[in-house]
């Protein structure tokens, strides 16, 4: 009886072991293939998915949501909240407190001046921060003691977890940045390429647009973390490339946003390397309409600014004809199979935001044309619609990417049948996406009618997400063509919602507003046509273990537990 | 004295072209590609009147059509006499997309041909027959030698892009830049052998003396000089054209070159590459066709030389 006791226990420490034992670098290397390839490391100075998640191994937000979109503490404490007492009673103030001991990879004390020198880089008048839709309202940033700071915010500030909260507002060091705000931003080369930070690795490597090299960072707040002593992290390629390197070859151990066409996917999974992981987020495929004139022969700084108003899209019944004439359920279908819905809303989850509009879910062509009849537009000899000269002719463009050329093709014909002409552009991703202001071929610059891509909101808060349709926040020459409002929509109505919902803390009443705010940018303006509400679908190796897909922040939001299943 | 006018002439004089025929019709080789090439090139130039299918239409109900031909060993593939080559995934005709994609690859080809030929045979020519300029031409052809096509041809759509399809709209622009850059990127070899051929000739007696009578240099140019160097022009115009069809489908496989709903044999090669496991014939269609075309013209041009070379031929 004893020595089975003995030996059972000698057994049971055996299989328990490597978990007991386990500690920082033990299990060798981890591959990352993002199709995508980042270009920098700094998300404040671009809004590319693919430079936030690559740059969320190395530096890390006060708190991140978890795959429910509940909030979690990072290097805070914890999650202030009214209750207790880190959000002040009027909504106008939220109190952080660092974790104490936390160092940067330098080993440098993390302080409560990084996370005030942060919130003032990204609020830098001189400087097209990316993410300023994230620090919407704040006044002012204190510094109350070392590891205390205090956001005061102008109005009522009833989801105050827009700065230093999710993937895409990280701290960065002051230290480093320090002599790189304003102008200067863009030019500290060496800082945006290889931020130091607070993350479980740490860049010893970075080749823009190829390859990243990392090692586990030393000073890691959990000393048994991360599991894996170096990482590569590789960008470009396809979605095909990089799904068949997970899940048929297993050269990778992860690849994101597999945007593959439902039945190559499966037939990919049966390698048998692999498994591909999918969850539904707020993730809306859409089509953007472009409000301003973007032709050639306007003269640059005019171009594609709000000077001059777009011929015929600035008309909202042509707008709704081009969105009346598409048939989503097929689109998802053909595209996205079981991770994809039709959806007419921007703000598809979570529920208490999402509207009820359902209108656009059959297609009409016939009331498409009479939309367009009764606009002006008359069908002409060549069988497109025209009036008073002005042609229904537009060039629409999306990156490179299998399923987009097949919607573009559908949507082309459908757009056909109602007498609009379409020209097909299919742009690099890394450059559509790149955010590049010397590039034409940004979706930002958006030198076209129509664009389509896919975008979603960190976290379960909409106010910041409608907050990029104000009018301030379109690109233009002065801004370095930064900002999210590709469309260049301006509705004062709508900028002042948008203020609205920034002072309003009765959740039920902040849906309600937020809805209001989906509906007039879809159903009432059609300015944005959203498609398909698409789940994220993921691939991890098999020996991966520890990975959950969120939606809700960067998907490597918890690559500190990744570990290799033995 | 002999009476002249008793004599007949053994024989009819025959003309130069029948011989090279008479040549050419001894390298089967030869004969099979260039029958190929001229039975691709009436098809993509008729074959959209006899199949007139539109191939950018989408019928999403006969998608995923295989070719006739599976139903010889799979009763229940999907296959329909309307789409003898199936249809892609979203039911557009494989056989109008074959035919509407070769008239652009080849339009792009032959057009890319003739203007490589016209410039290689110019520059070669004149830095042949002027030695003030061959210096000065030759480096020129190095520093040619030495651009990447591939990296040229990617700046240049940005920044050409814009204004060709302003004045030529989105297919012509794009036709006219690939076709451009393909001509001025690979003229090279052509100028280097003409040069070479027309080098040697000047020194030949046939030369000397038409000059000795004082023959203008145009003239001595077009009279004497291009018809001696016919032949190598010929097999490179061959090889031009081959190189201009794989660039053409090698841009259109990266995504730069046409819009992505016009069809050319590389797009459609491109699009079946993530279907390929399971529709491997919308891989091999396009690349069949253009391997065999490509191949035809190569085994046109060797045919030709040894027919255009009075040396070889009557061997």
């Amino acid at each position: 009886m004893k020595l089975k006791t003995l030996l059972l226990g000698a057994i049971a420490s055996t299989a328990l072991a490597p978990a007991a034992f386990a500690e920082r670098g033990s299990d060798g290397h981890v591959n990352i293939i993002y199709w995508q390839a980042p270009s920098i490391l700094n998300p404040y100075l671009s809004s590319g998915t693919k430079d936030i998640e690559s740059a969320s191994l190395v530096i890390e937000p006060l708190g991140r949501y978890d795959q429910d979109g509940a909030l979690v503490a990072y290097l805070a404490e914890e999650i202030p909240t009214v209750e207790n007492g880190g959000v002040s009673a009027d909504l106008k103030s939220i109190t952080w407190k660092l974790k104490s001991g936390l160092l940067w990879s330098d080993g440098s004390a993390v302080t409560s001046a990084d996370v005030k020198f942060t919130a003032d880089y990204c609020m830098d008048p001189a400087g097209g921060c990316a993410q300023l839709a994230k620090f919407e309202g704040v006044d002012s940033v204190e510094i109350i003691d070392d590891l205390t700071v205090t956001v005061t915010f102008g109005e009522a500030k009833p989801n105050p977890y827009g700065p230093f909260m999710g993937g895409q507002s990280p701290i960065i060091q002051m230290a480093q940045f320090e002599n790189c705000t304003g102008a200067k931003a863009p030019e500290c080369t060496d800082a945006n390429f290889g931020p130091i930070g607070t993350g479980p690795f740490v860049v010893t490597d970075f080749r823009p647009n190829d390859v990243i090299s990392m090692v586990a960072n030393e000073n890691y707040r959990d000393a048994s973390k991360p599991a894996f002593a170096t990482l590569t992290f590789k960008g470009g390629g396809s979605a095909m490339a990089s799904g068949r390197a997970v899940l048929e070859t297993g050269e990778f151990d992860y690849a994101w946003n597999l945007q593959l066409a439902p039945d190559v996917l499966a037939k990919m999974s049966e390698g048998g390397k692999g498994k591909t992981v999918a969850a539904f987020g707020t993730l809306v495929e859409r089509i953007e309409m472009n409000m301003t004139d973007t032709s050639p022969d306007l003269p640059e700084g005019e171009r594609g600014t709000v000077m001059h108003p777009h011929p015929f899209l600035s008309d909202v019944r042509v707008r709704k004809a081009l969105s009346m004439a598409i048939d989503r359920e097929l689109l998802v279908e053909i595209g996205y199979g079981q991770a994809g819905r039709a959806t007419c809303n921007l703000v598809p989850a979570p529920l208490i935001y999402a509207s009820d509009n359902t209108d656009c879910l059959i297609q009409d062509i016939e009331g498409a044309k009479a939309l367009l009849e009764e606009a002006g537009y008359t069908v002409g000899s060549d069988g497109v619609r025209e009036k008073d000269g002005v042609r229904l002719s537009m060039l629409y463009q999306t990156s490179t990417n299998a399923v987009r050329q097949d919607f573009q093709a559908l949507i082309k014909q459908w757009w056909q049948e109602i007498g609009v002409e379409s020209e097909l552009r299919n742009i690099n991703a890394s450059v559509f996406f790149g955010g590049d202001p010397g590039s034409h071929d940004t979706f930002q610059r958006f030198y076209a009618d129509v664009e389509m891509y896919a975008n979603n909101f960190d976290g379960t808060d909409p106010e910041s997400y409608l907050a990029q349709h104000t009018c301030d926040k379109a690109p233009k020459p002065e801004s370095q063509w930064m900002g999210e409002n590709m469309n260049r929509y301006c509705d004062p109505a709508y900028d002042a919602l948008v203020a609205e919902l920034g002072r309003t803390g009765e959740l039920s009443k902040r849906g309600e507003i937020a809805k209001k705010l989906n509906d007039m940018l879809t159903k009432e303006s059609y300015v944005v046509v959203p498609l398909v509400d698409r789940g994220r679908v993921s691939a991890h190796a098999n020996s991966l273990g520890g990975v959950i897909l969120n939606t809700w922040d960067s998907e490597l939001w918890n690559v500190a537990d990744w570990h290799r299943i033995k | 004295m002999t009476d002249l006018s008793n004599q007949t002439p053994l024989a009819p004089p025959r003309s130069q072209w029948l011989s090279v025929w008479d040549q050419l019709k001894k390298h089967k080789g030869a004969l099979l590609g260039g029958g190929f090439l001229l039975f691709i090139t009436l098809a993509v130039l008729l074959g959209p009147y006899i199949w007139t299918l539109d191939p950018q239409k989408i019928d999403y109900r006969a998608r995923d059509f295989r070719p006739i031909y599976h139903a010889l060993f799979d009763a229940d593939a999907k296959t329909a006499w309307g789409n003898p080559l199936g249809t892609d995934q979203l039911g557009r005709d494989g056989l109008a997309n074959l035919l509407a994609g070769g008239r652009t690859s080849m339009a792009v080809g032959w057009a890319a041909m003739l203007l490589t030929l016209f410039i290689g045979t110019l520059i070669g020519v004149v830095a042949g027959y002027f030695k003030k300029l061959d210096n000065p031409l030759m480096r020129l052809t190095d520093l040619f030698l030495s651009l990447p096509i591939l990296p040229l041809l990617l700046v240049a759509v940005t920044l050409f892009r814009q204004p060709l399809h302003a004045n030529f709209g989105p297919e012509g622009g794009m036709f006219i830049l690939i076709v451009g850059i393909i001509g001025i990127t690979s003229w090279m070899p052509t100028a280097r052998i003409v040069r070479g051929d027309v080098l040697a000739l000047k020194e030949r007696e046939f030369v000397v003396a038409a000059r000795s009578i004082g023959t203008q240099p145009g003239a001595m140019i077009w009279r004497h000089l291009l018809p001696n160097v016919i032949s190598p022009i010929m097999v490179s115009a061959t090889l031009g054209l081959a190189a201009a069809i794989i660039t053409e489908s090698a841009l259109s496989f990266l995504g730069v070159g046409f819009p992505s709903d016009f069809p050319t044999w590389g797009k459609m090669l491109a699009d079946a590459v993530q279907r390929m496991e399971e529709f491997p014939e919308r891989v091999m269609l396009p690349g069949v066709a253009i391997s065999l075309t490509v191949l035809s013209v190569n085994y046109l041009g060797d045919g030709l030389r040894d027919a255009l070379d009075p040396r070889i031929r009557g061997r």
